[in-house]
């Protein structure tokens, strides 16, 4: 969506899909994100795909950041990306962190993640990442 | 004359759901270009019960929200959500995080959520969710819940927004106290007790019904007091609560309030409208426009002091009515 505003801030909707039970790492990039200036929707834990997408749609988000710890990931961030085509929202960029094999990175990256973070990456990159993602996505 | 409606405002009538998100954010971001859209909308709205979940931090109102959608989807009623937080004053960035408690099947329809932020000082803030509630009515919801911390920094006025205000509480001593001490005490029409599962709870009931019992001289409708507990299966008092706000919308029809209390909030509304846009519209032009910077260059000589200068400003002003 374009901003019809300078100051509109960016809305990203940060998920955490899969069954693994705790959301600290993604509770502190949403922190970030907002320090930021972002409005960052936080959905929380062991969310499907289907809601996932569903709330990407309602809240109208610039972005969608999933966090995922589980190994689960090659199920789950493709279903999201064929959710959201079949939406017709495939223009909302997905980023994604957590502990992804490089292999699994790639093949994650061909199929439509735009960026995706390991547990070492600064905060500084991912919240730079962030805006670059949805400035050539506007 | 007639106006073409334009596609949006049809989609959003038609239950195009992006579309009704997409306006959403229009009249967030505030931006002109959304209304046409509200303003084809209007006539379509209906009186709906908008109810205020308001309270302090962490007292239950996501939970009890999750809990009322499932009631309401028992009654075979649309509801839709808006659930409103604080905006960092430092960033301007939020962090939203009452969808989290909201457990509804991705899959029915008969659901909305929204989550907002502040931005910025309550007045606007008001008046953009009136707009949302009212995009959301003309949707086809007929029930819309707003949840809003009501005390502290994010103050939104709740009862310019809400037919209905619910105030939630949680048993601990002083907080009656508290709640007086932040207005909530008087906007409400309907007051939880939740997380009757914890001790204290029933003399918390106890005391908020004489409380309210005491001031209910001031009006015709006696807040009522409902206890409810969000942990157990099946949880507690959800029934009871949603019976409380249907008996105090009725009331709102029986005794006519509801139409002069909508007059009052749209008279509100138009004036934070007003308010909005003359400020806005003047702080791009205080230093921009030549008269108005000659007289800016006076006060700031210290020969025309800043209260002469604004009645100087407003008389220049096109007036009406
Ligand atoms: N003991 C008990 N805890 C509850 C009950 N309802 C909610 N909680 C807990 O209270 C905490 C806050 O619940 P929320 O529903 O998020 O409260 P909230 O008022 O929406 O919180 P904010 O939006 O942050 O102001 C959570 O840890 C809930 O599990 C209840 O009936 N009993
Ligand atoms: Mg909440």
């Amino acid at each position: 969506m374009p901003h019809a505003h300078p100051t509109t801030p960016i809305r990203v909707l940060i998920a955490k899909p899969g069954l693994d039970g705790h959301d600290r790492g993604a509770k502190v990039v949403a922190r970030a994100l907002r320090d930021a200036g972002f409005e960052v929707i936080y959905a929380g834990l062991r969310q499907t795909p289907e809601e996932i997408v569903r709330a990407a749609l309602e809240e109208d988000v610039d972005l969608i950041g999933l966090s995922i710890l589980s190994g689960a990931h090659m199920a789950l961030f493709p279903r999201v990306l064929a959710l959201l085509k079949k939406e017709h929202a495939a223009n909302i960029p997905v980023f994604a962190g957590g502990i992804i094999p490089d292999e699994d990175a790639r093949q994650l990256k061909r199929a439509g993640i735009r960026a995706i973070f390991g547990p070492g990456t600064s905060l500084q990159e991912i919240v730079t990442t962030a805006q670059r993602l949805v400035r050539s996505a506007a | 004359m007639t106006r073409a409606v334009p596609s949006a405002a049809r989609a959003i009538l038609d239950g195009d759901r992006r579309a009704l998100a997409r306006a959403i954010s229009q009249v967030e971001n505030r931006d002109p270009s959304v209304a046409p859209v509200v303003r084809a909308l209007y006539s379509h709205v209906r009186n709906v019960p908008v109810v205020g979940i308001a309270g302090p931090l962490g007292v239950g109102k996501s939970s009890l929200i999750n809990l009322l959608v499932a009631r309401l989807r028992e009654l075979g009623r649309t509801v839709a959500v808006v659930a409103v937080d604080p905006s960092s004053p430092y960033s301007g960035g939020s962090v939203l995080g009452d969808r989290i408690r909201f457990s509804r099947r991705a899959d029915d329809g008969g659901v909305f959520f929204r989550s907002m932020a502040s931005r910025g000082e309550a007045g606007g803030l008001a008046a953009a969710t009136r707009e949302v509630t009212r995009m959301l009515a003309a949707a086809n919801f007929e029930v819309v819940l707003v949840e809003t911390v009501g005390s502290g920094q994010v103050d939104i006025a709740v009862r310019d927004v809400a037919t209905t205000s619910v105030v939630v509480l949680v048993p601990h001593l002083g907080d009656e106290v508290q709640t007086l001490k932040a207005g909530l005490f008087e906007i409400a029409d309907v007051f939880c007790v939740n997380k009757a599962d914890l001790p204290g709870a029933e003399l918390a009931r106890k005391d908020l019904a004489e409380l309210v019992g005491l001031a209910a001289a001031r009006g015709a409708w006696t807040p009522r007091v409902v206890s409810t507990s969000t942990f157990p299966t099946p949880p507690l008092g959800i029934a009871e609560l949603w019976s409380a706000i249907e008996d105090h919308e009725r009331f709102l029809d029986d005794s006519g309030q509801r139409a002069t209390e909508e007059r009052r909030r749209l008279a509100t509304e138009i004036v934070e409208l007003v308010r909005e846009r003359v400020g806005r519209e003047l702080s791009e032009r205080i230093d921009r426009a030549p008269g108005l910077r000659k007289l800016l260059d006076e006060v700031v000589a210290r020969r025309i002091d800043p209260r002469t200068a604004a009645e100087r400003v407003e008389r220049d002003r096109p007036r009406r009515g």
